[in-house]
């Protein structure tokens, strides 16, 4: 038998200019693509490598010389010839309010990258004032293996993709509402078991804030007794089924406190099911 | 996918309803109906949810669950899709509903007053008394009838009835008689005039009739494109420079040829006839009033950039114009100038007519295809732009109501006659709404290049004994201007320049007696609920922009007003610039030119 590599078409390049320097990234590659590979941090809430863009949060945002409006890094492909700012005063101001509108509605005590994005950007959210609306709420538990904390969402749609089309398939929940209060929810609002909810938890493993999370750690976390010094993470193949899902565990005083998976895996590309995600309670 | 059914079932009515969009469940025998049929007809559940609303109010989860299981939407989805519309409500409602327009132009003429009035006598907003409740809606698009409402009526029979001049009395009479009491349509203003273009037959040719129409010259046009060929058409309009008119100005002539060029098939055409801009009713009178036109420019546009299908998307808030634009459709199918054989020459195109369901931000038009697709009319990133992928991911030339009736007139008369009126960089005429106060409110075709003084004279200016505070132009996604700039031209240029944008072509006129704020309020308010809230800058920044307003109406800043203005204005310009479409880009601007253009909490106006 022998092998056939497949035949790459040359993948052709596009060189831009980022901050005054020249870049080349592969065709089909993104401005955030060519900010990373010159080192530049640009700050990300709604994208995550595993899944599609959606860019709704707008902190990502970039100045592309000669656009009208500032442009999505995470999303926009980079072409041939652009110029694009990423510490103008317009991006910042951008970035700035948009922190300030998220961090003015939204719990983010639990989102450990916003923190310091604040801090960079200088972002003063209690400028809206003591009246301010918000999205809190009381937390969702109804079942036993991880609560829905929406107060703590900012419509980022991680968790819908990765329930819907680009993993698990199940589209238990959508948004709905539209606005301010538009919000992450089943048909009518339902309770989980009494959606289409399995359990595989892969909206857990792709939320960026916290607002879904497992009941281990929402508890420990409650009980003031998540103890982020005290953990260990241990990489190992799930052992349930023959399928080889590679699993990220972070144990606390030896107990498994969280499963998650790596989200550049080749094999789960960060997505488990219920037996990887939950099957830990009694493992030490 | 897993579907589980939601709890209880549809009623007798509601399954009826939705069989009649959807066919019955067994209709193919041998072929049942499965999930490739269901995937095929994914953009059957606007209608279908629609049409459970026309039968008894509201959805009903039963009825959501019978749509959900007959089109194998996920029920979550639906749930999403079904609430994002402001008329498929998901609460109970009874049949009867009054929606009571008291937005900027109702305003303008006492609307506010008149839905505290009929609170005052009716019991607040969402009270039901025999069958009838009542609900404040944003603009009606009736603008020059103001204050304006509509009356939707569920049931075998069910009705949607709009009219004007509404006072309690009269609101009162529709909730108890569910009857829309008799309605007072003013006669267009410059009826008959030999100098006007999209609006000669409006009020002159039976918009009923297609032999009327062909009598007073209809489908000469066609006839001229099918003789120029698809080319020369496309060329027409680039040499006219015919300019869309749905607000972003593009040229009509290069999106139809980068569809005409597209590898990509099939090809689409729509009409965004989704008019919800505050202030703006111009696209309902065409719509009403000429039906056939709009008809036969679709037609030249799917002969022009080879498209076989056409859609309407018309405001759910429009019924005489639905029922026109739908009588003719049916009247051009009949007579061969739809279908697989337009006027015998080969040609093969159709029209559908499609309902939006209530939301202002359906008008974007990529929000417009999903929402055409079924989905939650939340506007797409861009690029790839509709020309490359528009509905269905299909290259697609989307043109407003104003911009398709330009079609016909430009292809019989030529570029070079197009351009005999109006400026260089605005050739032609366009439609101007005017409202509030003025004597003679109305649509007006007047010549770009027009000044703002003469708009305004010619529909009667102020009524006598009161002056000019301030004219809204382009909408409440527009800004305001001051008495002082009456001089000013109306191009797309000369507006460019000022600062200021025609927008779809509201000329909303206040005076004296109208107080501002109060208007402020209300178009912050508008943006907040209409916004999709998809991207951060605008669903909360709408959110925070209301809370601002608020704070400075009512005097009680936060920090000292100067703080709060600079807010504003930094809040104004992270929406203008990180938004995801337009609506969010232009949330602001209404309310910034009130304070920058008419000097509004620096010690101006108030
Ligand atoms: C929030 C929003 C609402 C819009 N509403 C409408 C509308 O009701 N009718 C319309 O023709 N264009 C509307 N537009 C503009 C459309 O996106 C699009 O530019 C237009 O339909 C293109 O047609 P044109 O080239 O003929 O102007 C809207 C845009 C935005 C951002
Ligand atoms: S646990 Fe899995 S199935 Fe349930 S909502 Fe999350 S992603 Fe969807
Ligand atoms: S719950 Fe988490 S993943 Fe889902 S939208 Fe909210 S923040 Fe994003
Ligand atoms: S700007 Fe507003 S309406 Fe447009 S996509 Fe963003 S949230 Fe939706
Ligand atoms: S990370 Fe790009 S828009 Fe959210
Ligand atoms: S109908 Fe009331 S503002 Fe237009």
């Amino acid at each position: 038998m022998s092998l056939h590599l497949p035949v790459l078409p040359e993948r052709r390049t596009v060189e831009l200019t980022v901050d005054g320097a020249p870049v080349s990234v592969p065709e089909g590659a993104t401005l955030l693509d060519a900010c990373q590979k010159l080192g530049i941090d640009v700050p990300t809430l709604c994208f995550a490598r595993n899944l599609a863009p959606v860019n709704v949060c707008r902190v990502c945002v970039v100045e592309l010389a000669g656009a009208r409006t500032l442009v999505p890094s995470c999303s926009r492909k980079a072409e041939p010839g652009m110029v694009v700012a990423t510490d103008s005063e317009r991006v910042r101001l951008s970035r700035r309010l948009v922190l300030e509108l998220l961090a003015s509605s939204v719990d983010l005590s639990t989102a450990p990258r916003v923190t310091e994005y604040l801090a960079r950007y200088g972002a003063r959210p209690e400028r809206f004032g003591p009246g301010a609306q918000t999205v809190a709420q009381p937390v969702k538990v109804d079942n036993d293996l991880y609560v829905r904390d929406y107060g703590k969402c900012i419509l980022c749609m991680k968790c819908v993709q990765a329930c819907g089309s680009e993993a698990q398939n199940t589209f238990a929940i959508a948004v709905a509402g539209r606005g301010f209060p538009a919000h992450i929810s089943t048909e009518l609002d339902v309770p989980l078991p009494e959606s289409a909810c399995v359990y595989c938890g892969n909206c857990i493993g792709v939320c960026p804030t916290g607002a879904l999370m497992g009941r281990t750690e929402h508890e420990l976390r409650a009980a003031g007794a998540w103890e982020p010094e005290r953990q260990t993470e241990a990489e190992t193949i799930c052992p349930y089924c023959g399928v080889g899902c590679s699993l990220v565990l972070t144990v606390q005083d030896d107990r498994i406190v969280r499963a998650a998976s790596n989200e550049r895996s080749e094999v789960t590309r960060g997505h488990l099911c219920i037996k990887g995600r939950f099957g830990w309670a009694f493992v030490r | 996918m897993d579907l589980k059914p939601l709890s209880s079932g549809p009623s007798p009515e509601e399954r009826a309803a939705v069989d009649a969009v959807l066919g019955p469940p067994d209709a193919a025998p041998g072929a049942p109906r499965g999930l490739a049929w269901a995937s095929a007809h994914r953009h059957l559940l606007l209608p279908a949810l629609r049409a459970v609303v026309r039968r008894v109010g509201w959805v009903r989860p039963g009825a959501l669950g019978y749509v959900v299981e007959r089109l194998h939407v996920p029920p979550a989805e639906a749930y999403g899709v079904a609430s994002f519309y402001a008329l498929l409500p998901l609460d109970a409602r009874p049949p009867a509903v009054l929606h009571v327009c008291d937005d900027v132009a109702c305003r303008a003429r006492g609307a506010a007053e008149g839905v505290a009035a009929l609170r005052a006598s009716f019991g607040e907003a969402g009270t039901v008394r025999d069958g009838a409740t009542f609900h404040t809606s944003p603009c009606l698009g009736l603008c020059e009838r103001a204050p304006a409402a509509l009356l939707t009526v569920a049931g075998e029979a069910p009705r949607e009835e709009a009219f004007g001049a509404v006072t309690v009395e009269r609101a009162r009479e529709a909730l108890a008689t569910r009857r829309a009491p008799e309605d007072v349509r003013p006669p267009l203003p410059q009826r008959g005039a030999p100098e006007l273009r999209l609006l000669a037959r409006v009020g002159r040719v039976d918009p009923t009739d297609l032999d009327a129409y062909r009598a007073a010259g209809g489908y000469q046009a066609l006839r001229r494109a099918l003789e120029l060929g698809p080319a020369a058409v496309v060329r027409a309009l680039t040499e006219a420079g015919l300019l869309g008119r749905g607000g972003a100005a593009f040229p009509t002539g290069k999106k139809w040829q980068a569809v005409a060029q597209a590898a990509v098939r099939p090809h689409y055409v729509v009409c965004n006839a989704d008019e919800s801009e505050p202030g703006t009713f111009k696209d309902r009178v065409l719509l009403e009033e000429d039906p056939f036109a709009l008809v036969e420019a679709m037609t030249i546009a799917g002969f022009a950039v080879g498209a076989e299908k056409g859609y309407v998307y018309l405001r759910g808030e429009y019924p005489l114009a639905a029922a026109r634009v739908a009588a003719a459709i049916a009247q051009a199918r009949a007579r061969g100038l739809l279908g697989p054989d337009v006027l015998g020459r080969g040609l093969s195109f159709d029209l559908e007519l499609c309902r939006g369901a209530g939301a202002y931000v359906c008008g974007e038009e990529t929000a417009l295809f999903n929402s055409l697709e079924g989905r939650r009319g939340e506007p797409r990133n861009k690029p790839p732009f509709p020309v490359e992928a528009g509905l269905f991911g299909k290259p697609t030339v989307v043109n407003n109501v104003e911009t398709l009736a330009n079609v016909p007139w430009l292809l019989l008369h030529g570029a070079r006659t197009y351009r005999s009126v109006g400026t260089a960089g605005s050739p032609g005429t366009r439609l101007f709404c005017l409202s509030g106060c003025v004597v003679e409110p109305g649509v007006y075709e007047h010549p770009f290049g027009v000044t703002l003084r003469a708009v305004l004279e010619r529909a009667g200016g102020v009524p006598s004994g009161r002056s000019l505070r301030a004219v809204l132009l382009g909408g409440a996604a527009g800004s305001f201007v001051g008495p002082g700039e009456l001089e000013l031209p109306l191009t797309f240029e000369d507006t460019k320049q000022a600062g200021v944008s025609l927008g779809s072509g509201v000329v909303l006129v206040l005076d004296d007696t109208v107080a501002l704020e109060p208007l402020l309020l209300r178009i912050a308010a508008f943006f907040r609920d209409e916004s999709c809230g998809q991207c951060v800058p605008c669903r909360v920044g709408t959110e925070r922009q209301e809370e601002l307003v608020q704070r400075l109406c009512a005097g009680r800043p936060e920090g000292s007003r100067a703080t709060e203005l600079a807010l504003l204005a930094e809040l104004g310009q992270a929406m203008r610039d990180a938004s995801i479409c337009g609506l969010g880009q232009t949330a602001s601007s209404a309310i910034e030119s009130a304070v920058v253009r008419l000097g509004l909490w620096k010690g101006g106006a108030s």
